[in-house]
């Protein structure tokens, strides 16, 4: 980047009309109930709250919130569910429920992937192309799983654990609430699931789902609300295990009050990813790989690869190359099916993001941020990426859940593992050469419960997820998501 | 602390950069040649065929469509290319060319007519001075199988003729067996012999197979003095792709800002639709961006295509769709 440079070929110069996906293919209520025992019914408080569209601030529904006493009704219908239909119902019959909700997953696809952009704020093009298509393989694979139970390697009669009170988060909504559905079912167990306060809205809609494939009364509630709501679900005795994805400050409070009970307990939980370039690297699709590792879903990703670790030998280049493809992101309207990076979930997150993003310009960290312009109303944050990071700046070492990547530099293989390990979290990292014998030889090294080799955010219902140390502990997805929920 | 200097990136700042100070790197054996083609970073083929599923989802509408439909058929090569070609074909196929749709001549002309070298005279004849060009195979096309004096040959007598362009065939062979040298000094032999035409250095991508051999022969032909890399004669089973063409443009984006050399870009073979044209042309907006979206640069090699631009363009305009027999079958 020097004189030498004469003129500019501009990237994105055939400039793309809007194409919005139509909001109507929702068909939203106005207002929800909690999902209790087959049935939406109204909250003992009769108390609502809103849910917003992050893209614009509108409001799309009014959701219920759930009291200590609607807790004790959803446990109550799970436990009855439990003791009287679905712990004698054959794996089978689950494997046939299971297969029907793929089913309807794919067939109102469409409607799941608007409703998931307009409550979440992720491109349409990644609810459609990802989350929906995911969340019905989910429901696929595990539904294979049901009537082989004994051939899962967890003895010759493996039976469930019971009622399984299920937490996930605003990220991914709906593929949360699958992941968490699936396994849980297929084993045996009844589920009470409590989607995050400000994405309620793709569960409620799977609920109806779970109405249309006659899944028994009480085998699945759904409860909504805010932390109040969660916590009650935690401490309620009648549930037998909690599975947990969120922040690490949550999962820690959770773990604590878990400890006294005889309740099991799965975390899946924050991450720092560590994007590993060698200077090999086969750099076009390296370069889309870190770009999907950062700014998919805005960021929100719990494995996101938000920490770049290059080679120091092409770190300029890679560099150049990285800020140049972050220009060209298409930001703004989520609806829109040419929109790469949408909106930001919540003011709350917005807010998270601007102050740790601050933190790394005052510790002198270089910062590229796209000059992409934002819409006016809802939570928008510029694809950034920070350059000159070291391992002490906050940038590096808190997760920020967010369109932001900190970029490092490492000399030789030996260094890029001690810094990639350098963190609490352990979820996910990413390796990129084209030579296989020290991809492998970093892997091994890797203390993380992901490693993906010349990709990056590739997720398959066969292959279990999870992390070490800070990023919780538990597998999801595979044979090995099964052992979550069943009595081993 | 003191506070980092905030960088707000513009397009201006990370676009294509074309050096100006050319710095082609030196390839005066067949050694160097070997060594920088083998310092090409490798194509991961899973992430780069992900790439293009991605960029095919790209929604052209409206306006956006209307001007790219027009850009694409501006960027033809109408191609005929048959045994059974004759002169009455040629001339009713350069009449399409200079105007493709007779009752609206807001219809951009393609980009060249595209024949065998013994029928240049007649397109040359038909066509006259207007903007569109005549282009020819040559060099043995579509094998290649012959000795380098015959290819010569058949290039001097279509430049001879009147052609503008020239779209040579590498010799596959030659490179799936090593011998880069022999496939470097043909292309440089053959650019020679054009003179004053246009070079198409035809890679063949179907013959090559993998991605990393794809990104090679496009650095070979650019390097020794190709004016267009071009994936396929539409002679053999697998033609263009969107994967090839995107390994090829991010070889002339790369190409240009290492030596300040534009290199085009043809893309040939099986390309029929509409939407297949408007992938293509994402494919270089987003790769390689303004400098290429012409037809200096950019090049469709197709023949049913521009009926099929055509009747789409028609859509946009009169929101339904017209029969097939609207427009003439050449």
């Amino acid at each position: 980047m020097d004189e030498q440079e004469l003129t500019n070929s501009r990237l994105g110069s055939l400039e793309y009309d809007p194409a919005p996906e139509s909001a109507g293919i929702a068909h939203l209520r106005p207002s929800y109930g909690l999902f209790i025992d087959g049935k939406f019914t109204d909250p003992s408080s009769h108390e609502q709250f809103v849910s917003l569209n992050p893209a614009t601030e509108e409001v799309l529904a009014t959701v219920a919130q759930s009291s200590r006493e609607d807790v004790d009704r959803a446990v109550a219908s799970a436990r009855h569910a439990y003791d009287t239909v679905w712990s004698k119902t054959s794996g089978a019959e689950r494997s046939k429920y299971l297969f029907r909700i793929a089913r309807l997953i794919q067939e109102r696809a469409r409607e799941l992937a608007v409703v998931e952009t307009l409550d979440n704020g992720k491109p349409i093009r990644e609810s459609r192309d990802v989350d929906v298509p995911l969340s019905a393989a989910h429901f696929f694979y595990y539904a294979g799983w049901a009537d082989k139970l004994g051939y899962a390697g967890f003895g010759p009669h493996p039976q469930p654990i019971g009622v399984a009170g299920q937490i996930i988060p605003w990220n991914f909504p709906l593929l949360m609430a699958a992941w968490k559905l699936a396994p849980a079912l297929a084993a045996g167990n009844t589920c009470v699931l409590k989607p995050a306060e400000t994405t309620s809205l793709s569960a409620l809609l799977l609920a109806e789902i779970l109405q249309q494939a006659d899944l028994p009364p009480g085998v699945v509630n759904i409860i909504t609300g805010d932390g109040s709501s969660g916590a009650a679900l935690v401490d309620h005795p009648g549930v037998d295990k909690i599975a947990f994805t969120g922040s690490t400050d949550v999962g820690r409070q959770i773990q604590q009050r878990v400890a006294p009970s005889q309740k099991r307990l799965t975390l899946e939980l924050g991450g720092k990813g560590a994007n590993i370039v060698f200077e090999d690297a086969p750099i076009d699709e390296m370069i889309e790989g870190i770009i999907d590792g950062i700014f998919f879903n805005q960021g929100h990703v719990c494995c996101a690869g938000s920490r770049l670790l290059v080679q120091e030998s092409i770190a300029d280049d890679v560099l150049r190359r990285l800020v140049r493809r972050m220009e060209q992101l298409r930001v703004g309207d989520p609806m829109d099916k040419n929109t790469d990076v949408g909106a930001i979930n919540s003011s709350a997150q917005l807010a998270r993001i601007r102050e740790l993003s601050s933190f790394g310009e005052s510790e002198g960290a270089t910062r590229y941020t796209s000059n992409c312009a934002l819409p006016d109303k809802g939570y928008w944050f510029a694809p950034t990426v920070f350059a000159n990071v070291s391992q002490s700046h906050r940038i590096a070492r808190e997760e920020i859940f967010g369109p932001v990547l900190s970029v490092l530099t490492f000399r030789t293989p030996e260094e890029a593992v001690v810094k990639a390990n350098n963190t609490n979290y352990g979820l996910a990292c990413g390796v990129w050469s084209e030579k296989g014998s020290r991809t492998l030889w970093v892997a091994q090294r890797l203390r993380a419960g992901v490693i993906w080799a010349n990709t990056y955010n590739k997720f398959d219902p066969a292959s279990p997820f999870g992390g070490v140390r800070e990023s919780g502990f538990g597998r999801e997805g595979g044979r090995h998501g099964l052992e979550a929920y069943l009595d081993v | 602390m003191s506070t980092a200097p905030l960088r707000l990136v513009t397009s201006d700042d990370y676009g294509v950069k074309i050096a100006n100070k050319s710095s082609v790197p030196s390839v005066g054996s067949e050694a160097q040649l070997k060594s920088v083609l083998a310092s090409l970073a490798g194509v991961d083929a899973v992430g780069l065929e992900g790439r293009c599923a991605k960029l095919a989802t790209r929604s052209i509408k409206k306006s956006t469509k209307l001007a790219a439909i027009d850009l694409a058929i501006s960027m033809i090569d109408l191609t005929t290319l048959e045994g059974a070609d004759t002169p009455g074909r040629v001339r009713s196929l350069c009449a399409k060319a200079l105007r493709p749709d007779p009752r609206d001549l807001t219809v951009p002309s393609v980009a060249a007519v595209c024949v065998y070298p013994d029928l240049v005279t007649e397109a040359r004849s038909a066509l006259g001075n207007s903007t569109v060009a005549v282009a020819s195979v040559a060099t043995a096309f579509p094998s290649g199988r012959a000795s380098l004096k015959v290819k010569l040959l058949d290039v001097t007598e279509a430049v001879e003729a009147g052609a503008d362009e020239i779209d040579m065939v590498i010799d596959r062979g030659a490179f799936l067996s090593g011998r880069v040298g022999e496939v470097f000094e043909e292309i440089v032999a053959v650019k020679e012999a054009c003179r004053d035409a246009h070079l198409k250095v035809i890679l063949e991508t179907g013959e090559l197979v993998t991605y990393d051999n794809v990104r090679r022969a496009s650095w070979l032909a650019m390097l020794a003095g190709a004016d267009f890399i071009k994936t396929s004669t539409g002679k053999v089973s697998v033609n263009a792709t969107t994967p090839v063409a995107l390994v090829m443009l991010e070889g002339v984006r790369d190409f240009a800002e290492a030596t300040g050399r534009l290199v085009g870009v043809k893309v040939a073979g099986g390309i029929r639709s509409t939407k297949d044209a408007m992938r293509y042309l994402v494919l270089v907006n987003e790769t390689v961006g303004s400098s290429w979206l012409s037809p200096d640069r950019f090049r469709l090699g197709a023949s049913s295509l521009l009926n099929d631009l055509l009747m789409q363009r028609l859509k946009q305009h009169r929101g339904a769709y017209v029969r097939a027999d609207e427009f003439s079958g050449d």
